[in-house]
């Protein structure tokens, strides 16, 4: 016998093998197919943990999803420890290891528990009142205290060395939930020949039947059944059945969140299996057979180990084998608790006493418990349990006040009712309706196509519910387009019956303020505390929930927020409906980071772009730098170099002889099409029409609002075809927002856009000697300044490949952009390097490309403009075609704001000691000894120490800036404001001639 | 996650091949530049927020790439409907608007 709670011939692990596994470092036996809760039971294991708030030493509660109390950590290795597992959830394997959480140093001598003893310190909205004085220690001492003390299990603090996977899925019918209600729907549905999914959060299908010793159907026992409707299910090509599967989030459009858990049962999952899997199921009907959830009762001390749900025990007696106690108590409003004590007597335990809040009720269960000798009181409450680590006993008292008594129990087996799982139907945005006869809220209005069956729709009896949900399956079905319709009915031949019961707290829940009569039991919310929030002024259940936290641990309050929601509006003297019910929200279970991330992590997480040239730079032992998603060459160290020599040695090589760099990053488009010029009129501020083929131009792009929005050089390869680049990280807007301005403002223009980034390598070659490296390697086209004059483009060969030859400049040096297509980018940069190498030129980064346009006061679109700069503070205007009647900005351009005095305009900055470099970003003042907050008039926005000119330089808006020439700013740092000259944004070549050069 | 009909495509696709691209039928002047600065501000700054049924313009992104106008209702998220670029606003709505038609 596997522990000295397993009842022989109970439960149904006839065969099974024994495993081994420890908590708290204890060693124990279960058996294959037990969860760790049944384990624990079977081994006489109650107290798991330690509450949430004061320490109180709590058990299991539940058999099932709802668990509030039972939270462990299960941990493989170092890196795989998962806190907060519900043990009532968890299988158990052969050498599982768990621990209990919350408690210090010992689960059963916890120090903290000190705060159950100060518990008024800690009532409801504790935190909002008692450590608001003084305001500073809230955040240095009081959060962090609280936080320490209070909450369950630690996060891992290693990285996560298990794989998730991620499917989609599509079918006709979903079943979510796979009890009676959700097997007889899918049976329906699969019969017609559609897809059909159906899933289960446990190891196994069956729901309620895993307890029920009184259903019969098809002559079967009602598990039995289950199993055999379910292999029958799985072989059926039209179905997918999944089991440990909870459906966590109903989200629009039928599309709904499943994590089937994959490999956290297994003793050695094996890296070929994912830990979770994800799946997002789309579907054409959905049927909710989510069932109900068993509610405890509301009395004092309701929280001591050994207590918990009626159904629960009768769960771990009639699937687990496993019985609760050796003497216990039943405390009820409804039957479903008689069948509890009845399954229990039969298989031996004693039962001390039925007590029942209801006065004269009357059923075939009851007569049963009389018939098996159990005592059974009526018009009577448990108002107290005795006991700490375990319970111990149950004071008895007629419930409207009279002589105590006290029986000794080692569990009290409890129901108040059944509460619909409507979260998922809540969660589609149906609205809940209030059956005031029943005491319980069931779908009403349906947002999405779906239909509630069984419990979770308030419908009671087996009979009743395979009818429903068969119909429903079979109607799902049929809407979704089935045609055909062959299957019988399941038959039931016996089932169990009982419903309503009772909300709210019962008689040994106070009204006094001491008494601990727990709501919630993993937020530690007592019936009091409910009340104490009414008192305090709350008056909607939405701030009652927040002020107390009633509901809003990780079980989010499936046993607890009916009974809060009685309380309140028992308090406000309401009817329940008037109070409202909370919203449900996803995910119905906690969901790991893991199966939402799936593979998506890592260099997985975001595409990683390389250019035709990456190997290359790689190979020279380039450090890169991320722009976007593109890896580019942030510079070349040659040995003993750090950044700052490496970059003053490529940009004086560019300027002296020559530099390669790759530009193939930068975006192009192609604009081609008989108004592809018109076109262009309408994106750019510049004239285009008039732009001769073979001729560039620097382009400039607004949006309607008249601010910068993209740069670029533009080609214009024939009257009809425009080779357009962009900024690197301005590709992908620039497209959409041309593509934009196309489809939806000028569809009458004939022209279509093409994204040619990826086709053409862009190898960029600048500097005096640049003309020589190239020439001897291109075909069919002169290069002489007359025939090639700066800013042209001409298309021929170069080592015998197509080219896209522009003569244009980003350093204000001679040079060129020589684009060839993506496959030979490498080869032709060799090509040219092995001629750079004879003139002595350099490969050089994007630093120095930074510093090099920087000395000659190009822009970088997005470095120096930030979204609120117009042509004219850009120093630009030049570019924007006066006669123009239209372009996109052209408005904007003339709004009062835009044209008004004081603007901020780009200037240069010169520091008056050459040697400092100022910090981008560092805000500007006239005044260093004005008082704080001083008046900024400017920040800097590129900034650099450049070796060409000898000294730092740098790029500001300034207000007024243009009107400044020559005066003196300061740059207010932490270690004193630093002077600097307000200069033009052109530092080196002032006349331009290098272009030429 | 929305499904979402392409009116080009004629299909309905996941939500996430789309991208939406602000309010529909907000016309930009044939004369823009003689714009005055009230219309300049309703045309470009102006948006109606409705709470309820908004026109908006869709880009079938992650597909055939093309924009068109979908009728939204803003609470309940649901397409009424969706028609391609440059058809007038439609004056009147499907009755069943959980029904996505194509015009």
């Amino acid at each position: 016998m596997i522990g000295a709670f397993r009842i022989p011939g109970a439960g149904r692990f006839k065969q099974a093998k024994t495993a081994r596994f420890s908590f708290d470092g204890q060693s124990y036996t279960g058996i294959e197919g037990d969860t760790l809760a049944s384990a624990l039971l079977a081994n006489g294991v109650h107290l798991v943990g330690r509450s949430f708030k004061y320490h109180r030493p709590r058990g299991i509660l539940s058999a099932g999803a709802e668990e509030p109390n039972a939270l462990v950590e299960i941990k493989r290795d170092a890196a795989r420890k998962t806190p907060n597992v519900r043990a009532t959830v968890q299988e158990l394997y052969d050498g599982l290891d768990a621990q209990s959480q919350n408690r210090w140093p010992s689960l059963s001598f916890d120090v903290s528990a000190v705060n159950d003893f100060a518990s008024p310190l800690f009532s409801a909205g504790f935190y909002y009142k008692t450590f608001m004085w003084p305001k500073a220690a809230w955040k240095s001492l009081y959060e962090p205290k609280i936080r320490a003390a209070a909450g369950l299990g630690v996060s891992p603090d290693q990285p996560d060395p298990d794989h998730y996977s991620s499917r989609y899925a599509h079918c006709e019918v979903l079943v979510l939930g796979g009890g009676a209600a959700g097997i007889a729907a899918a049976l329906a549905a699969a019969e017609t020949g559609v897809r059909v999914i159906l899933a289960d959060e446990q190891a196994e299908f069956g729901g309620s039947l895993r307890f029920e010793s009184g259903a019969k159907i098809d002559g079967q026992d009602g598990f039995a059944w289950a199993q055999g409707a379910v292999a029958k299910l799985a072989a059926m090509d039209n179905v997918r059945v999944l089991s440990r599967t909870t459906a966590f989030g109903y989200y629009a459009q039928n599309f709904v969140g499943l994590v089937e858990r994959v490999s956290d049962h297994l003793k050695t999952p094996g890296h070929d299996l994912a830990r979770e899997r994800l799946w997002q199921v789309r579907a054409k009907r959905v049927v909710l057979a989510s069932g109900a959830i068993e509610r405890h009762m509301v009395f004092a001390d309701n929280d001591r180990p050994g207590v918990m749900l009626a159904g629960a025990a009768r769960t771990y007696l009639n699937h687990y084998g496993v019985a609760v106690g050796k003497n216990v108590g039943v405390y009820t409003a409804n039957d479903s608790a008689y069948a509890a004590a009845i399954d229990l007597k039969k298989a031996g335990i004693n039962v001390a006493a039925i007590v029942d809040l209801r006065d004269n009720p009357t059923g075939p269960a009851i007569d049963e418990a009389r018939a098996l000798g159990i005592e059974v009181n009526f018009g009577r409450a448990v108002i107290r349990a005795g006991g700490k680590l375990r319970v111990s006993s149950m004071t008895v008292q007629p419930k409207n006040g009279g002589g105590e008594r006290t029986i000794p129990v080692d569990a009290i087996l409890m129901s108040a009712g059944w509460t619909p799982s409507v979260h998922l139907f809540s969660q589609s945005r149906g609205k809940v309706a209030f059956n005031d006869e029943t005491k319980r809220f069931v779908p009403g209005t349906y947002a999405q196509d779906c239909v509630s069956v069984g419990a979770c729709n308030g419908t009671d009896g087996l009979s009743a519910t395979i009818d429903e949900a068969y119909a429903a399956g079979a109607k799902s079905a049929k809407d979704a387009g089935a045609k055909t319709a062959k299957g019988t009915k399941p038959k039931v031949d016996a089932s169990e019956n009982w419903s309503r019961g009772m909300l709210g707290a019962a008689p040994g829940a106070g009204p006094d303020t001491t008494v601990k009569a727990f709501v919630d039991f993993q937020n530690d919310v007592a019936a009091k505390d409910i009340r104490q929030a009414v008192h305090e002024g709350m008056r909607s259940i939405e701030h009652v929930k927040r002020f107390t936290t009633n509901g809003m641990a990780t079980d989010q309050g499936k046993t607890s927020n009916m009974h809060g929601l009685a309380i309140a509006a028992e308090t406000l003297g309401k009817p329940i409906p008037e109070v409202g019910l909370t919203t449900f929200r996803a995910p119905y279970t906690p969901v790991t980071f893991g199966a939402i991330v799936s593979h998506a992590r890592g260099p997985l997480f975001d595409p990683t772009r390389k250019t035709a040239i990456h190997p290359w730079a790689e190979a020279q032992g380039a450090v890169f730098e991320d722009v976007g998603q593109w890896k580019r060459a942030w510079y070349f160290p040659k040995a003993g170099e750090d950044m700052h020599a490496a970059v003053d040695r490529e940009c004086v090589a560019v300027r002296k002889t020559a530099g390669l760099f790759d530009a193939s990053t930068l975006g192009k488009i192609e604009v081609v099409g008989p108004d592809a010029a018109k076109f262009m009129e309408l994106l750019y501020t510049n004239p285009w029409e008039k732009l001769e083929p073979g001729r560039c131009r620097y382009g400039i792009m607004l949006r309607e609002d008249g601010f910068i929005y993209d740069d670029g050089v533009v080609g214009r390869l024939a009257p009809d075809r425009f080779h357009v680049t962009t900024t690197t990280g301005g590709a992908p807007r620039v497209m959409n927002h041309m593509e934009d301005y196309l489809q939806t403002e000028f569809p009458h223009l004939n022209v279509w856009l093409t994204s040619i980034t990826e086709q053409w390598a862009v190898i960029a070659v600048q500097g005096p000697k640049s003309r020589d490296i190239i020439a001897p390697l291109v075909e069919g086209i002169d290069m002489s300044d007359e025939a090639l004059p700066h800013m042209s483009v001409r298309e021929g060969k170069i080592c015998g490949v197509p080219t896209r030859l522009f003569r244009m400049s980003f350093t204000g040096e001679r040079g060129f952009e020589v684009n060839v297509p993506a496959d030979y980018g490498q080869a032709v940069w060799e090509a040219l390097w092995a001629q750079g190498q004879k003139h002595g030129a350099a490969a050089y980064g994007t630093e120095a490309m930074h510093v090099l346009r920087a000395e000659k006061g190009y822009i970088i679109v997005g470095q120096d403009t930030d979204g609120t700069v117009t042509p004219n503070d850009a120093g630009l205007d030049w570019a924007v075609g006066k006669k123009k009647a239209d372009f996109v900005g052209i408005r904007g351009l003339t709004r009062p704001d835009l044209v008004a005095k004081g603007r901020k305009q780009l200037v240069g900055l010169k520091t008056k000691d050459p040697k400092v470099v100022l910090e981008e970003g560092a805000q500007i003042v006239e005044d260093p000894r004005q008082a704080i907050p001083m008046k900024m008039i400017g920040h800097v926005t590129s900034s650099y120490w450049s070796e060409n000119c000898g000294r730092s330089i740098a790029v500001a808006l300034v207000a007024g800036g243009r009107d400044r020439m020559g005066d003196t700013l300061f740059v207010p740092m932490p270690n004193g404001a630093i002077e600097v000259e307000v200069a033009s944004m052109v530092f080196f070549d002032e006349t331009g001639g290098r272009l030429n050069g | 996650m929305l499904l979402i009909r392409c009116p080009y495509c004629e299909e309905e696709r996941p939500e996430l091949e789309f991208r939406n691209a602000g309010e529909a039928h907000i016309a930009r002047s044939a004369n823009m530049a003689g714009e005055s600065d009230d219309d300049f501000e309703k045309f470009f700054f102006i948006r109606s927020n409705p709470k309820g049924i908004i026109y908006e313009r869709w880009r079938h992104m992650h597909g055939c790439a093309r924009f068109f106008n979908a009728v939204r209702d803003t609470v309940t998220d649901k397409f009424v409907m969706t028609y391609k670029a440059g058809e007038p606003k439609p004056s009147k709505l499907p009755k069943n608007s959980n029904e996505v038609v194509a015009k």
